[in-house]
């Protein structure tokens, strides 16, 4: 069955939409992430424009990570007061990113910042995780506990001025890591059509060293925000919201998430973790892939204001 | 998927074409100049409606050619070009380039008003009504439809260069398109073009313009407006996007909210 896309100005299938929705639901639920950096380059390779692709990707990412956040909020495993000083910086970031993601756009490079953005990160974060989670489960064969390790580097960004108490954190850390964190994600996630949350979970639990129960409602709580405030600052600035293209891909994926989580359940920690690399350097290398092959046209068409 | 086909034009100007069509042939012997030929289309309505479910359509036009010559009718010597013109807009055009191993955007050339959508129907194939000179002259056709580089003053090669990609661009996703033997004569004077409307097809007021050739040699053009408009909420949709940005993105976090917050009703086991 086909929908026309108000803004996107396309048509497309809804069960295309809807499956995608509920495939990238199943994997957000069943690894604890939000999905944004799966549903923006499925939609793009799916003909969606990029610039559409990040701003509804985004608002996407709101249901999931809204629904994820009223689960822990009930468990009292969200940090507010972390979670807010975050987000202060998280509005900076976001409001910085959609300024260059205008910008970009009025010089036609838009589509391979985007694809840059994604290779760099995805790459990087699923390589990490892959080599953390690999060593994890040959410690687990061997018979080792797995122990997180406790390194002293960066104790110094810990240490600088302004600090400020975290108590369901059980932190006393400086605010400034904190804003620059939250800053960075809001960047990416005006950007990219991500929440952050693959970088959020391991910035908090290896530079903040968050523990790890509150680390996923937090990052929730902060992600549900920055997506909110990328969504108002994309369609104010950008117009690049489709409201039935993220209705569509949410509903496929609230559905899809229960059932992901059910699934996660019954897979070991470190298992999980090497999963979702291996995943997100899929993803990355599919992009990395097209922006290396030679395209079908030399040619590009684009609108002056966009692609 | 369902091909609706859009009636839109039906013309009745042909009575009057077959009223007028004995007196002439009386008249013939002594009047040899007879009145020039004039074409005519008309479009019953003039507005297309894209609903959600459009996936593409057909657009037929009906039209009639007055005071022709009945001996030029029967020797085929009548052909007729309809043109469906999209509204113009300005339009980027980049050639990629290897950078390091990465395809970027590397040389651009902007053109203005350049319709974003162009279908044709002919009666026969192009080369067979007139010569490219004619073509060009009328801007006519997806080969020499003109396009207007924004700096004139540029290197020829290059806006020659640019301006090819452009039509092969936009034949490629299908927003120009040419129909051959799309224009079919159902009378003498009559005749029906097909035009194919993408999936893609921009909205806006559309230009239906009808060409008529007398072998080989242009006689007169007719043109008709048409309005393809977006169906009720996907235009209202679009509309609050551009005109009320900040509420249809407050909207869209509403939604968002209430959508994860009744999956959770609906699914919750805690």
């Amino acid at each position: 069955m086909g929908i026309y896309l108000p803004i996107a100005e396309i048509s497309v299938n809804v069960f295309v939409l809807l499956a995608m929705g509920a495939a990238v639901g199943f994997l957000s639920g069943m690894f604890g992430v939000g999905g944004g950096f799966l549903i923006t380059p499925l939609l793009i390779f799916y003909n969606i424009p990029p610039a559409i692709a990040v701003a509804t990707g985004a608002n996407q990412v709101i249901a999931s990570s809204f629904s994820g956040t009223l689960a822990h909020l009930k468990r009292g495993t969200v940090d507010i007061k972390l979670g807010l000083v975050l987000l202060a910086g998280g509005v900076v970031g976001s409001s910085i990113g959609a300024y260059v993601f205008a910008i970009l756009r009025s010089f036609g490079q838009l589509d391979l910042a985007i694809s840059l953005l994604y290779v760099v990160f995805l790459g990087t974060v699923g390589g990490l995780m892959l080599i953390e989670s690999l060593n994890a489960i040959r410690q687990a064969r061997a018979g080792g506990t797995p122990a997180l390790k406790k390194s002293g580097q960066h104790n110094w960004i810990l240490r600088l001025p302004l600090k400020m108490r975290f108590r369901a954190s059980k932190l006393f850390v400086s605010v400034i890591p904190v804003l620059g964190l939250g800053a960075g994600i809001g960047f990416l996630a005006a950007i990219m059509g991500v929440g952050g949350g693959f970088i959020m979970v391991p910035a908090l639990i290896y530079l903040l060293k968050v523990p790890t129960n509150v680390v996923i409602g937090t990052s929730l709580f902060h992600i549900m925000f920055t997506t909110a405030y990328t969504t108002l600052v994309q369609s104010t600035l950008n117009q690049t919201v489709d409201i039935v293209l993220a209705f569509l891909l949410m509903v496929g994926g609230v559905a899809g998430a229960q059932y992901g989580a059910k699934m996660g359940q019954r897979l070991r920690g470190d298992q999980l973790r090497a999963l979702l690399a291996a995943l997100v350097l899929a993803v990355a290398l599919r992009l990395a892939f097209d922006m290396f092959v030679a395209p079908g046209s030399v040619y590009l068409i684009a609108s002056p204001g966009g692609s | 998927m369902r091909r609706a086909a859009l009636l839109v034009g039906m013309l009745l100007a042909f009575t009057p074409a077959l009223c007028a069509a004995p007196p002439p042939a009386l008249a013939q012997q002594q009047v040899p100049e007879q009145l020039p030929e004039n074409i005519q289309i008309g479009l019953s309505t003039n507005r297309v409606t894209i609903t959600s479910d459009f996936s593409g359509a057909d657009l037929t036009i009906f039209g009639a050619i007055d005071n022709a010559d009945p001996q030029i009718s029967r020797q085929g010597g009548y052909d007729v070009i309809v043109v469906l013109e999209g509204p113009a807009q300005p339009l980027v055009i980049w050639r990629r380039a290897r950078i390091l191993g990465v395809w970027v955007n590397a040389q651009s050339q902007s053109f203005v008003n350049v319709p974003l959508s162009y279908s044709v129907a002919t009666t026969r194939a192009p080369q067979d009504i007139t010569n490219p000179d004619s073509y060009k002259r009328l801007s006519l056709g997806p080969a020499y439809i003109y396009l207007q580089p924004e700096d004139r003053a540029g290197d020829p090669a290059t806006i020659a260069e640019f301006t090819a990609a452009l039509r092969e661009r936009k034949l490629a996703v299908g927003l120009y398109s040419e129909n051959i033997g799309g224009v079919q004569f159902l009378s003498q004077t009559l005749f029906r073009a097909t035009l194919n409307l993408p999936p893609n097809v921009p909205v806006g007021t559309h230009k239906a313009r009808a060409f008529l050739f007398r072998n080989g040699e242009f006689m007169k053009e007719t043109s008709s407006s048409l309005a393809i408009v977006k169906a009720g909420f996907e235009q209202t949709v679009y509309r609050t996007a551009h005109e009320q940005s900040f509420l249809y993105g407050l909207l869209a976090v509403v939604i968002a909210m209430l959508t994860g917050w009744m999956g959770r009703l609906i699914f919750r086991k805690d």
